[in-house]
């Protein structure tokens, strides 16, 4: 059975203690709210609403574009400003609704909901379908998809990911902590979807106090437990954290619910709860703002489409010069070179650091040490895969079972050459997904 | 914010072992038996040690210098090169036998094949190996000021058993940096607590040669015989100091149990069949050969397709 952790990993300094202790705080936008139409796996939404158009919070703004998609609602009410591309963290140009916050807040009213006990599967899939949900741990994938695999009957596990393994995060245990009974409630409304499934609390020890709080709270619950995990990165990459809960593993040609399982992750159960039970699209996320830049390291419950200029601006600014500016955390996380750009539904975390460890670490030669596959959670060896990508070699890139790799970049971490080995395998790893597509 | 920000692609953060701080470890760590040798053997194991190590050191920086590529001396890696080598010399070879070998380990071995980390074998065994073929005599001459006569294991191997307390504690004759089993240990133990090396390759590579001198050896399981042949030659600075050597040993968990089991197997032959008393070199460096064809045939499966667990 489950061992509560998978074999390889890395224990990379937390940094959590910057921000565990700060409650969330909501932030108010001062400036423009820019929506890219690119936020989640698929299709680009399609914009329903154009330039000089007054629109409501809570509005819809942008329709799914097919199925793999997911709709965009304002998060505040004002005037659109333009549709225009505009940069992104990932530093590309993306089509945006840009808003104008009148700062008046005014709501569309929310559609009265009859319990979800009372709902169909199809009721509730629609729901979220519509709300915009995406999976908020990073990944964006919509999640009323992850809702509706082909037979329901066949998942036992619906696990809510709160490992929140990535260093410096703390939005999840913040919103575990202050708001579990949104999480519990979100996990029993998945639960109602799926009749033969139980619900798995997946927490990291290193938050003994929201297990004991889960664990509390949920004592009633009989199709409910919380499963501490051992506090190790990547704990809450899927494949991992479906291994640590239920023992069972699948690679990378096969889904969670091949191995009846559903993952989702906290803010996504929450952004489901809202959805289904006060009919609110998803318009927040918490993001907690941290470093050893920042002067007053904080988690923020924003609205979607907020600056990120404003949030530093909120965390009392920057106390030291940043080298190296993060959305999202150290391990998985995008190196921003411009702070003006949106928050959106994936983002997590904007992490200021006054030192770069990779530029401060040049590249050696490959001792064929052997720390890679020894930390790699798929398992493969990293600085032989890398070589093939470096020689384009996509045979024995194949071979070497490079498409399995999840990209955590704990082999990067380990490497005492600090080769770039995550890097080149997921350059290597692109194009040949790109040519299985063909 | 004036300066522009740094971007890279993900990770951002880097664990702080370096080749450099790994080197310097194995350097540590030999450091005790290299000690003792010198208390063995007196001050001109001293000079032979440090000589062969700036022969080492000298030697990849003038290739550098001359094939004007980037200077690497600072990675240590000559230096565990050099010391390795000189710890398997007689203590009174002459100075010259460590250059020469010197030379040899970091031009030929090392440096010609693309330097660290992409030699096929252990450019210390590489050294060793050349001088034993070369120069013969004086690779097989243990006689010094304090031992004369035979090293321990060709005492066994003539027939007559040693005294063990005196092999495991380093006061007999042999090479420099191989006679004190204990301080080999120790050195070895504290690479084993920073995680540079683990018991996968020395483990199975003792218990299968133990295995394999109980079979063919011609003493049984006799206790007195076995702990002679652990604590005397080469083995334990090869089983833990150059088995063990990232560069020329699989990569693959299953690959190294293979890797320690054929070196066993090979140093039992060679020490029980062989002509010469000592077979730990040779093993090291044809089970270096064998690598690729090791980890062609030892390729771990992926998560999810059955490697989940190992």
């Amino acid at each position: 059975m489950a061992k509560a952790t998978f074999v390889g990993g890395i224990h990379p300094y937390e940094g959590k203690e910057l921000s565990k202790d700060k409650p969330i705080r909501e932030v108010l936008p001062k400036g423009d709210l820019v929506y890219p139409l690119s936020q989640h796996i698929g299709a680009p939404a399609t914009p329903i609403v154009k330039k000089g158009d007054y629109v409501l919070q809570g509005q819809k703004i942008a329709e799914a574009t097919g199925f793999v998609s997911a709709p965009i609602y304002a998060t505040v009410s004002g005037t659109v400003k333009a549709v225009e591309p505009r940069r992104v963290v990932t530093s590309n140009e993306v089509m945006s609704i840009v808003i104008e916050n009148d700062g008046l807040y005014k709501e569309v009213d929310y559609p009265e909901r009859k319990p979800y006990e009372e709902m169909t599967s199809e009721e509730i899939v629609n729901i979220v379908k519509e709300a915009g949900v995406v999976g908020m741990g990073g990944a964006g994938f919509p999640t009323f998809i992850k809702l509706s695999p082909k037979e329901p009957e066949k998942i036992d596990y619906v696990i809510a990911n709160c490992a929140e393994c990535e260093p410096y995060l703390t939005s999840d245990y913040r919103r575990m902590i202050e708001e579990p009974h949104k999480l519990i409630e979100g996990l029993k409304i998945m639960l109602h979807l799926f009749p033969n499934a139980k619900g798995i609390l997946a927490v990291e020890e290193n938050k003994p106090d929201a297990i004991a709080l889960l664990k509390k709270l949920t004592s009633d619950e009989k199709d409910i437990i919380v499963k501490p995990l051992k506090t190790k990165y990547p704990q809450g990459a899927e494949r991992g954290i479906i291994y640590a809960t239920t023992g069972r593993a699948i690679n990378s040609s096969m889904l969670p619910a091949d191995a009846g399982c559903i993952v989702d992750n906290v803010d996504t159960i929450v952004a489901i709860y809202h959805a289904v039970v006060h009919g609110k699209p998803l318009m927040y996320r918490i993001v907690t703002v941290t470093g050893d830049a920042i002067a007053d390291p904080r988690n923020f419950i924003i609205r979607i489409g907020t600056n990120y200029n404003e949030l530093i601006e909120e965390a009392g600014g920057f106390k030291k010069e940043p080298v190296k500016v993060i959305s999202g955390g150290p391990m998985m996380g995008f190196a921003m070179f411009d702070l003006n750009v949106p928050t959106t539904k994936i983002a997590s975390a904007l992490l200021c650091l006054t030192k770069d460890d990779v530029a401060d670490m040049q590249p050696t030669a490959c001792i064929n040490c052997g720390r890679c596959a020894e930390v790699c959670p798929s398992r493969l060896i990293p600085s032989y895969l890398s070589d093939a990508a470096i020689h384009n070699d996509s045979e024995k890139f194949l071979k070497l079972e490079g498409l399995e790799c999840v990209e955590c970049g704990c082999c990067s971490y380990a490497c005492p050459g600090k080769r770039q080995l995550a890097q080149t395998i997921k350059s290597m790893r692109k194009t040949e997904l790109a040519k299985k597509k063909k | 914010m004036n300066d522009m920000l740094h971007v890279s692609s993900n990770p951002h953060v880097r664990s702080k072992v370096t080749t450099s701080s790994i080197m310097l470890a194995v350097v540590i760590a030999l450091l005790p038996a290299a000690g003792f040798g010198i208390y063995n053997f007196g001050t001109h194991a001293l000079l032979l040690i440090l000589v062969t190590i700036a022969a080492c050191v000298l030697t990849e920086l003038l290739f550098e210098v001359l094939m004007k590529k980037e200077i690497t001396i600072g990675d240590f890696s000559a230096v565990v090169t050099g010391l390795l080598l000189a710890m398997n010399l007689p203590p009174m070879a002459p100075l010259w036998i460590g250059v020469i070998g010197g030379i040899f380990a970091i031009l030929v071995v090392k440096m010609l094949f693309g330097g660290l980390g992409q030699n096929f074998m252990n450019p210390a065994l590489g050294g060793r190996c050349f001088l034993l073929i070369s120069f013969t005599g004086i690779m097989t001459n243990f006689d010094c000021d304090a031992y004369t006569g035979a090293t321990p294991l060709a005492q066994l191997k003539a027939g007559t058993t040693p005294q063990i307390l005196d092999m495991i504690i380093g006061r007999t004759s042999g090479t420099i940096g191989e006679t004190s089993m204990i301080a080999i240990v120790l050195g070895a133990c504290l690479l084993i607590m920073l995680g540079i090396i683990d018991l996968k390759i020395p483990g199975t590579y003792i218990v299968t040669f133990v295995i394999f001198i109980s079979i063919f050896g011609g003493h049984g399981t006799d206790m007195a015989y076995i702990s002679a042949h652990l604590a005397g030659g080469g083995l334990m600075l090869g089983a833990f100091f150059m088995a063990t050597d990232y560069v020329t040993r699989p990569i693959t968990k299953k690959g190294q149990y293979v890797y320690g089991a054929l070196l066993g197997i090979l140093t039992g032959i060679f020490r029980v069949f062989g002509a010469s008393a000592e077979g730990v070199s040779y093993a090291i460096i044809i089970g270096n050969l064998l690598v690729p064809l090791i980890e062609k045939v030892t390729l771990p499966k992926a998560f999810g397709k059955g490697g989940e667990h190992v």
